[in-house]
């Protein structure tokens, strides 16, 4: 091999030293969003039939909005469907942990709240389920972000956070938005 | 005029024209989104706008592009007539028909699903048969790419396959496991949803078959730009290519690794485990290497270039390069834009960051970088490299081309720098108009206002480009030279069996896809998940 051909692998092998690195230093921090700060993707494979959504269980009419569960965990049950949220406005309290699981009877949505890290697709079929803790008070817009047919635009609803002595569950546990 | 050039021009041509309408929906659609009124504006043109945009852009610019370019490399760099001509005009036909399919039933409203589908929604069939037509047509370039190698290689035995032709039949052998999963898809699942003949859709299965595909098919696109930086690059620059063995390696292993990593694109969904999602996280990494590579063999050979020009010192030689020849310029401003687009892609990879931007205006700023930005100016300074070689006559103007790529370039980070910021700020994508009444939304009015501006001088760049290659064709011709590639400092008498074809690196693809897409599919059948029902668009509305 030639001597200027010898020098031009020993500069690659350099390079590809400081593509090692920086491809570790990606990785190192992801693993560790994921490991220590429990940064990971909403993945709980957990299966619901679209076509008996609304009529029993979980997602009936009656028991979507914000519960608070015999446990003291916060759970907000949303349906998206073409082209709202049921709910249309939810409350959640500040600086406490809250579960969103949202469902679709119809076809792919998805939401994001604004200001925040929940982002979730809602994919008919299964259960989309965010744990998050919102940590200032306000009206937060979540739209719906999966284009689901064409009055996709007119799609979002409100989530309202509230200080947490604002947030008085009922004898049933239940929190709904004031109607306006 | 030859045979072959007849094919390229008329390849290339369908291409750019599809991409100059493309541009009008674009800046169109900027200007709904924005808080000034647009004119015919309803909910339905905006997304019959958007669906047009995108399969022009993402379908047709790119697959006539790739295949044109591909038989005018096979013939330059083999230097052998191209085999199977007649089929090669019989693919451009299928493509032609099934492009004229598709812009049927997008303008008459009845496929408004946007390119990338979302079953349950089901558009007309003949929509999806459309781009079916065009997939079969890329298929038989790619039959015709690797029959041309294979003739190459037995009338020159133990000799490399020339760089250029080498990244090409990679290119074709990644799109032909590529298009497996939108295949798929479209022939098993949603074509006999769209003919009625089946009245649910597994969602999750649809979901993860276009996924298959969503990422490589970028790749795809992205070949030509690369193959112009190891092969066209550093001649133009009057230089050399720095290695020509790292320019097989990144090319391999863009077929290694843009397969097995789809699933980035589905993070936010729930019908796939943490486990899965973060071991195609991980392959995805892997991607940033051949780029990486790239963009350091691209400028040690700019810097021998600079350096012949009489730079001096640690920098110099960037300042002596000839930015007056369009296809330096291109360069130097599509590094600039791979610099922000993959920074961003960074972002949208990291598994549990990717909530931070997914569906938002970051990520539309990001493949505009990167596909609009870095992928189509290399496509502007291609044709501008190989149209003196087809029409035989020479440029009116270099000022005009370098003003184009120049508009080109402004006009994106214009146009993306705004987006990245609205999508931080939770701006939300595929939406027809924004309420600018809400006081959050209100804030982005400006910002949506400026990067419509940058829109703009993307449309008068892209007029200008087709103005630019029309311009070829007035005036006497004369004979052209021969197109020639460039040269590597060393270059190679024998290369490496596995880096002279592509059986091994077949081998690994399939043993990474198992391992990555095996039990995510199979998990399916397993699971049998609740279907739903079939949405028809665009019947009785």
């Amino acid at each position: 091999m030639p001597a200027s051909e010898r020098d031009i692998l020993a500069t690659e092998l350099r390079w590809s030293a400081v593509v090692a690195g920086a491809v570790g230093i990606i990785f190192g921090a992801i693993l560790y969003a994921a490991v220590a700060l429990h940064a990971n993707p909403p993945s709980n494979i957990e299966t619901i039939d679209p076509k008996t959504l609304h009529l029993s269980g979980e997602f009936t009419e009656s028991n979507l909005g914000t519960r608070v569960e015999a446990d003291g965990q916060v759970t907000t049950r949303i349906v998206a469907t073409q082209f709202t949220f049921v709910p249309q406005c939810v409350v959640v309290p500040a600086n406490r942990p809250v579960t969103l699981r949202l469902s679709s009877p119809d076809v792919i949505h998805g939401i994001l709240v604004t200001g925040t890290n929940v982002n979730t697709m809602v994919v008919p079929g299964y259960v989309a389920q965010v744990h998050t803790e919102f940590t200032a008070s306000g009206d937060l817009l979540m739209p719906c972000h999966e284009f689901c047919g064409l009055g996709h635009s007119q799609m979002w609803a409100t989530v309202r956070v509230v200080p947490p002595e604002s947030f008085r569950p009922d004898q049933d546990g239940r929190v709904a938005c004031e109607k306006p | 005029m030859k045979s072959p050039d007849r094919l390229t021009l008329a390849h290339l041509w369908v291409a750019f024209a599809a991409f100059a309408v493309a541009c009008f929906f674009g800046v169109w659609q900027m200007w709904a989104r924005s808080p000034l009124a647009a004119p015919f504006f309803t909910p339905e043109h905006y997304f019959i706008s958007v669906t047009a945009h995108g399969v022009s852009m993402a379908f047709v610019l790119t697959t006539f592009f790739i295949m044109g370019f591909g038989y005018f490399t096979a013939e330059s760099a083999l230097e052998r007539p191209l085999p199977g001509k007649s089929w090669a005009w019989l693919a451009f036909l299928l493509g032609i028909l099934g492009t004229v399919m598709a812009v049927v039933t997008i303008l008459s409203g009845r496929a408004t699903v946007l390119y990338t589908f979302y079953p349950p929604l089901t558009a007309s069939p003949f929509f999806y048969i459309g781009l079916v037509l065009v997939v079969v047509a890329s298929w038989i370039w790619c039959v015709l790419m690797l029959v041309a190698m294979a003739r190459w290689k037995h009338a020159n035995p133990g000799r490399p396959v020339p760089l250029a032709m080498f990244a090409t039949v990679a290119n074709a052998v990644m799109w032909l496991w590529t298009t497996v999963g939108v295949a798929s898809e479209l022939l098993l699942i949603v074509i006999p949803a769209a003919f009625g003949w089946r009245e649910t859709v597994d969602v999750g299965l649809t979901r993860t078959l276009f996924s298959w595909t969503l990422h490589a098919i970028v790749y795809f696109w992205l070949f030509p730009a690369y193959i112009a930086f190891y092969t066209m690059v550093p001649k133009a620059a009057g230089g050399r290519l720095y290695s020509d063995l790292m320019g097989r390696l990144s090319f391999v292993l863009f077929l290694l690794y843009s397969l097995p990593v789809g699933m980035h694109h589905l993070f936010m969904d729930p019908e796939h485990s943490t486990g899965f999602k973060f071991l195609q996280m991980m392959l995805t990494v892997l991607v940033t290497v051949p780029t990486l590579l790239t963009v350091f063999t691209i400028a040690a050979s700019l810097e021998i270039a600079g350096r012949l020009r009489g730079g001096r010192g640690l920098f110099g030689w960037l300042r002596t390069l000839p930015y007056d020849r369009p296809m330096v310029l291109a360069t130097a401003l599509a590094f600039v834009m791979l610099f922000f687009g993959g920074g961003g892609g960074l972002v949208n990879m990291s598994y549990g960051l990717n909530a931070l931007v997914h569906n938002t205006s970051w990520v539309t700023a990001h493949f505009h970088l990167i596909f609009g930005g870095t992928v189509v100016i290399m496509y502007f300074a291609i044709a501008y490299a190989i149209w003196p070689r087809l029409t035989g006559r020479q440029p009116e103007s270099l000022g005009l081309q370098r003003l184009q790529l120049w508009l080109w370039f402004i006009g994106m980070m214009v146009m993306t720098l705004p987006w990245h910021w609205l999508g931080l700020q939770g701006q939300w994508r595929r939406v027809a108009q924004f309420d600018y009444a809400n006081p959050i939304i209100a804030a982005w009015g400006p910002w949506v206002v400026l990067s419509l501006a940058g829109g703009l001088l993307l449309l008068a760049s892209a007029l200008l480009f087709v103005w630019n290659l029309a311009s070829y064709h007035r005036g006497a011709t004369q004979a052209a030279a021969p197109f020639r590639f460039a040269l590597a400092v060393h270059m190679p008498e024998r290369v490496p069996a596995m880096l002279n074809g592509f059986g091994v690196w077949n081998m690994l693809v399939l043993v990474l896809m198992l391992a990555a897409y095996g039990w995510p599919l199979a998990q399916f059948a397993v699971l049998s998940p609740p279907q739903a029902i079939v949405h028809h668009v665009g019947q009785g509305g």
